[in-house]
């Protein structure tokens, strides 16, 4: 009988299983459709909505799934397009966290550069959708479309500024190479339904166990070519090129949330595809995750210390972040994967609250981000120069911050497989970036800022939104530094119920 | 209508698939013009949808078909988001070469 006369089963849905996707969604919808009927002037309501939306959906996702997925075994909805475990869960509620920041950042950036179309809102609460899904995706289907949904609406949000050529010119050239990894990321998920004949990644792990490979070769490829795609998405040497010229050029509250947002989606499909999809094939992508760990770590530290911009610093700043992350993942374990969560939430609290001071100092249009910018930044700006000098050290991994934390958690992963190379050239790559996070800190503590009457003149604002990001972030920086056991064990938990 | 049922074999296809693949990713490398960047990223996703349905005839199975419709949506609204930006450099600047969009660099 053909395939084409057989009947199509009904799909199971069970909706219970997305209550915060849909939560999320809903209230992108509800924005959408508020602008349509009537426009309040004042975008702040809007904010207000997106803020609201991303705080009930992340407490029914820690509220009401959490207990249960941690519990017991994964729940596979809707056809087995969608996996709701421990895993997917932290990552929902860290998506609205990071949304949380990104909609209190942006309220007030969006009113001072005159931009503030309340689409804004809507896009923020599309695009942390697609991360949930992504980290839900059972099916590569769902890891294409969910990926999408993500990074289209991340697009927009890098072009926002219509004032600034800088941020079409970003938005243009994320898009382009996105489009373009993307499409090879889909002749890599091709490959692998050609292989195996499935595209569930939980029957992939099944088509592993039952059968012995005979296009070796075609599934290596697929599987090569889907790294690819998602080492993109988070900025890993060498598909990196996009990140330091979207950073600098996309809003600083986009950044912020974008920085963040893209690694833990893309972090999350690896995850999924490679640790239950293809972990029979580990010795095949394990030296990929490596190399890339490892070029991240070296390139980006290395390149950050030539940089003369603090946005594009912060995007090589990033790279070397991803390539700690991907330690993690390299590591092949349940502990240097909960160590990977960990860096995720310490690393979407540090660089949300180091965009909010660099949006700060930025002022209108943002023309204050260059190095001599930040001259002499502690005489004019006490506070703020502390806090960026904090944030700094975190990122760093300054014992006492978080970053210190989440850079041994993924160290002790790497250790427990015996990665012993690894960890040392991660020491080596953490010792460079210490010095072009002091190269900034130097040049606003030590340096005399007298021949700037133009920045003295004018003070930097800090409005409400991002002074309230400055404080949970600083808050959750420090607290995850002294106190990590509680958020550990959640990651532990969300590995271990997977 | 006996060549509808046997599945046919995969590769001659596939190859075909591999060559527009490697044009389109070639092409966007070398070419300039941002709207001809587009058209090789449409090319390598229809190459794509080409060999996802032929793994799919190969394998007698319907998903490989069904996330080429998914591909078709998402190039569409791909390309719609990219000319939308285009359209707004386009009114700054009357050309649209990827050598013009140089301002970001450290």
């Amino acid at each position: 009988m053909s395939v084409l006369a057989q009947a199509i089963p009904a799909p199971q849905t069970d909706y219970t299983t997305i209550i915060p996707e849909l939560i999320v969604l809903g209230t992108g919808l509800l924005i959408v459709l508020m602008l349509a009927i009537r426009r309040f002037s004042n975008i702040g309501w809007y904010a207000l909505i997106a803020a609201l939306g991303f705080a009930a959906a992340g407490i029914v996702a820690y509220v009401d799934l959490w207990p249960e997925v941690t519990d017991g075994a994964a729940t596979y909805a809707f056809s087995g397009m969608v996996a709701a475990d421990g895993f997917s869960t932290f990552v929902v509620i860290l998506s609205c966290v990071a949304g949380v920041l990104a909609v209190l950042l942006a309220n007030s950036y969006l009113k001072r550069e005159g931009l503030d179309k309340a689409e804004y809102f809507a896009l923020l609460l599309f695009s942390a959708a697609g991360v949930q899904f992504m980290a839900m995706a059972n099916n590569l289907v769902m890891v294409f479309l969910a990926l999408e949904i993500l990074s289209v609406c991340l697009y927009v949000l890098s072009a926002w500024n219509r004032d600034k050529f800088a941020s079409q010119e970003a938005g243009m050239k994320y898009l382009l190479l996105g489009a373009y990894t993307s499409a090879i990321m889909l002749f890599g998920i091709s490959f692998l339904y050609g292989g195996t004949g499935t595209l569930n990644i939980a029957a992939l792990a099944q088509f592993f166990a039952r059968n012995v490979l005979e296009n070796q070769g075609l599934v290596f490829l697929g599987m090569a070519l889907v790294v690819v795609g998602l080492a993109f998405k988070i900025a890993a040497v060498p598909f990196h090129m996009w990140a330091p010229d979207v950073y600098q050029g996309a809003p600083a509250p986009v950044v912020g949330y974008m920085a963040a947002a893209a690694k833990i989606a893309a972090f999350a499909a690896l995850f999924r595809i490679l640790f239950l999809g293809l972990s029979a094939m580990e010795v095949d992508w394990k030296p990929l995750l490596w190399g890339l760990a490892i070029l991240s770590m070296i390139v980006g530290s290395l390149l950050a210390l030539v940089q003369s911009d603090v946005k594009r610093m912060m995007a090589y700043s990033s790279i070397s972040h991803a390539g700690f992350i991907a330690i993690g993942v390299a590591a092949a374990s349940a502990e240097g994967m909960s160590g990977a969560l960990f860096y995720l939430v310490t690393y979407t609290f540090m660089i949300a609250g180091a965009f909010a001071v660099i949006d700060c100092i930025g002022r209108k249009d943002e023309q204050y981000t260059k190095y001599e910018d930040y001259r002499g930044l502690f005489a004019r700006e006490p506070l703020l120069a502390a806090i960026l000098t904090f944030f700094l050290f975190a990122l760093a991994g300054i014992p006492g911050t978080s970053g210190f934390v989440a850079k041994f958690v993924v160290f002790e992963g790497a250790a427990e497989g015996g990665q012993w190379a690894l960890i040392g050239i991660g020491t080596v790559a953490a010792v460079i970036a210490l010095f072009f996070y002091l190269r900034l800190i130097v040049l606003m503590y030590m340096q005399d800022s007298t021949e700037r009457p133009d920045l003295a003149e004018t003070r930097a604002r800090v409005a409400a939104g991002p002074a309230v990001v400055l404080a949970v972030t600083v808050a959750a920086t420090v607290l995850l530094g002294i106190l990590p056991q509680g958020l550990l064990d959640m990651a532990g938990q969300a590995v271990f119920a997977l | 209508m006996e060549f509808l049922q046997t599945p046919p074999d995969p590769d001659a296809y596939i190859v075909l698939a591999v060559f527009l693949f490697s044009i389109g990713a070639v092409g966007f490398l070398v070419r300039r013009n941002a709207i001809v960047m587009f058209m090789c990223i449409e090319l390598m996703l229809n190459a794509v949808n080409l060999s996802l349905v032929s793994f799919g005839r190969a394998l007698s199975d319907l998903s490989g078909q069904i996330l080429v419709f998914f591909v078709l949506v998402v190039a569409a609204a791909e390309v719609m988001v990219g000319l939308a930006i285009l359209v707004a450099i386009f009114r700054r600047r009357a050309r649209a070469s990827a050598d013009d969009m140089s301002s970001l660099k450290g």
